[in-house]
């Protein structure tokens, strides 16, 4: 068992990863600041102390990376897996709506929340579903299934929105969750609530599923050789389900802590403004947590402070605030080269083989 | 009388809401063909849509045009670097550029004035040209007519030979003497230059405006055009025109609350999925993709 060492100088290879990308992203962004005519160190400046400098910021950083860390924890199980689970985007939307619709039932607020988790985590395994069964019974590869059913909740979440779970006396937005069925604000004034603890507590179980369960280690045999896992006897639908399930789950719950935990409104608004994109978000934390579920936690909170910085680099250094997502992109592009740590070496390695 | 109108609008409508869909697939089909599957076409229309724009704004319609298309084919360059050379993930990358590209068109957007929105002058548009069925943009003929020579490119040539031969099995194609990288490259980042004229052709000629949702999930549209159609670029037309025809209908429904009330124009919208989801379920034909499609190629 001298795998530890092994293991160790992994982990830091990743990491290595993650900091070289991070490092390319900020000077590519700062190239693209100066080249539009604004100041890059100010801007840097005023991102991380408006992302880390007090307690407001932090908060605002951490309420940010509440829901990425479960869209990123989907992503996360597929890729251990062997499969690229894009599905979070829609399952969030039906998650959040499924967790809205409970409101409709008037129940006591106690109820009424636990039975929003509940709908939510199944909205998102039922909108997972048809990708697990297409892919395990007719091969349909993951990334189609996903983009169709995706748009396909698009416009279902639009639909709903505005016919079925609509606000009488405002048509914009869905009606509210119930004051007592959300959850509370863990740092007043903030945007930070306790629905923190739901996603490291999900973080936790994702962990131990994957490393501390037989199906754990059936998927990542498959993510690693799926013909070796072929032969050692590994059912592959089994590992197809377990991963829908957990995707959807984690999807799910993920437009439940955003609409029950995040202020002032606790509804959906029609155009989905503040939920869409927190799957494809949560795609690049989990690249940046290189799909490891303590990776994840704290690159949903280095993500969400650049998202929550954006705002102060905004106001003082007048860059706007869209520039977060600029580096978000090219940090991601970045990360799609396996060896990117070694990219220096790999030219000259083919100079040498050249010689 | 009045319905007759009604049908050559709802088809002219159509014809205009299929050109993005179909350049961007017609694209797409000859970098999937090589092997590489590319869902930044989103980004890349997106980003295309603004410089194109500002392209027609600086010399002219046409020049805007052309600078969509240098656009599409820059960004396919450092999809098709990433993907060939440095053996990246294509699906990674692809979201990369799609996230850069909403980010720095918001960006650029804030960054001429309005946030959110850039109207092109009416000089700057491309002009539409009169026919029997009323005003309809040329770009419309480009975009039946580019089917048809992807289509004699891919199965009637020896260049669209060896393009298919990197796809289905680049190893057998590196021993016959192809660089592989270097076609794959170029393959990727012609497809992408298509998805660049069709952004420009949003902004310039169809839209006459730039706004940071413009592409409007078309890059996703066409990816699901290519499946459709199963790699064929003239079954590529067919779908586009469908995809178009469905956008245009849920638009035309929207606007009409007779209808609205029937049929929500929201469930409309989703029909061109669920027909795709059913096609590549093998419910309604068969699709078949490239076998080496979306690995990288590692040389022994």
């Amino acid at each position: 068992m001298k795998d530890w060492k092994k293991t160790a100088r992994d982990r830091t290879e990743e990491l290595r990863k993650s900091i070289t990308a991070g490092v390319i992203g900020f000077c590519v962004g700062a190239l693209i600041i100066l080249a539009y005519g604004y100041n890059p160190i100010a801007a840097y400046q005023a991102l991380l102390s408006g992302a880390f400098g007090d307690l407001y910021g932090f908060s605002e950083s951490v309420a940010n990376a509440t829901p990425l860390i479960l869209t990123a924890l989907t992503f996360a199980v597929g890729f251990r897996g062997g499969m690229f689970n894009i599905g979070a985007e829609g399952q969030l939307y039906l998650g959040a709506l499924a967790a809205v619709s409970i409101t409709l039932l008037r129940l006591p607020p106690a109820l009424s929340f636990v039975l929003s988790i509940i709908a939510a985590a199944l909205a998102g395994i039922i909108w997972s579903m048809p990708v697990a069964v297409l892919k395990a019974t007719r091969g349909v590869h993951e990334v189609i299934s996903t983009i169709m059913l995706n748009w396909v909740a698009h416009f279902l979440s639009f639909y709903l929105i505005s016919k079925v779970l609509v606000d009488p006396q405002r048509a914009e937005k869905t009606v509210s969750i119930a004051r007592g069925a959300r959850f509370a604000l863990l740092v007043p004034g903030t945007s930070l609530s306790y629905g923190i603890f739901l996603s490291v507590a999900a973080a936790a179980l994702v962990w131990l599923f994957i490393w501390r369960t037989v199906i754990g280690f059936d998927l990542r045999a498959m993510g690693y050789n799926q013909d070796a896992a072929r032969y050692a006897g590994i059912e592959k639908w089994r590992v197809i389900l377990s991963v829908f399930v957990m995707g959807g789950i984690t999807a799910g719950l993920g437009g439940a802590v955003h609409v029950m935990g995040r202020p002032p409104t606790y509804a959906v608004f029609g155009g989905l403004p503040a939920i869409q994109n927190l799957g494809f978000d949560g795609l690049a934390v989990a690249m940046i947590g290189r799909n490891h579920p303590a990776g994840i936690i704290f690159a949903a909170i280095f993500f969400g402070g650049l998202l929550a910085g954006g705002r102060m680099m905004q106001l003082l250094a007048q860059v706007p605030l869209e520039m977060v997502r600029v580096l978000e992109g090219v940090v991601v592009l970045f990360l799609a080269i396996p060896e990117l740590s070694r990219i220096f070496s790999i030219f000259k390695r083919k100079k040498d083989q050249t010689l | 009388m009045s319905l007759a109108y009604l049908f050559i609008g709802i088809f002219t409508g159509s014809l205009h809401a299929m050109v993005p869909i179909t350049l961007t697939a017609t694209g797409e089909t000859v970098g999937e063909s090589a092997g590489l599957f590319n869902i930044g076409l989103e980004g890349i229309i997106l980003l295309s849509a603004m410089t194109g724009a500002l392209g027609a704004e600086a010399w002219g319609a046409f020049m805007g045009l052309v600078t969509g298309l240098a656009t599409g084919f820059a960004m396919g360059l450092i999809f098709g670097l990433i993907n060939t050379y440095f053996k990246g993930v294509q699906l990674i990358t692809g979201v990369g550029i799609n996230l850069a590209a909403i980010g720095m068109v918001a960006f650029w957007l804030i960054h001429l004035g309005v946030p959110g929105h850039h109207a092109v002058p009416k000089e700057s548009q491309l002009v539409n040209i009169s026919t029997a069925i009323g005003n309809i943009s040329p770009m419309i003929l480009v975009t039946i007519a580019l089917p048809v020579i992807v289509w004699i490119l891919l199965f009637r040539t020896k260049l669209g030979l060896k393009i298919r031969a990197v796809g289905e099995n680049p190893q057998a194609a590196d021993v016959a003497g192809i660089n592989v990288h270097l076609l794959r490259l170029f393959s990727t980042a012609a497809g992408a230059s298509l998805a660049g004229l069709a952004g420009a052709y949003i902004s310039v000629a169809w839209m006459g405006s730039v706004t940071k949702e413009i592409s409007a999930g078309r890059g996703f549209i066409a990816l699901a055009t290519v499946v459709f159609s199963g790699l064929n670029p003239l079954l590529v037309l067919l779908g586009g025109f469908i995809f178009g025809f469905f956008e245009n209908l849920a638009v035309w429904i929207s606007t009409m609350p007779a209808v609205q009330s029937v049929v929500p124009w929201q469930l409309i919208s989703m029909a061109p999925y669920i027909v795709t989801l059913l096609i590549v379920a093998g419910v309604i034909g068969r699709v078949r993709f490239p076998a080496a499609m979306g690995t990288p190629y590692m040389r022994e």
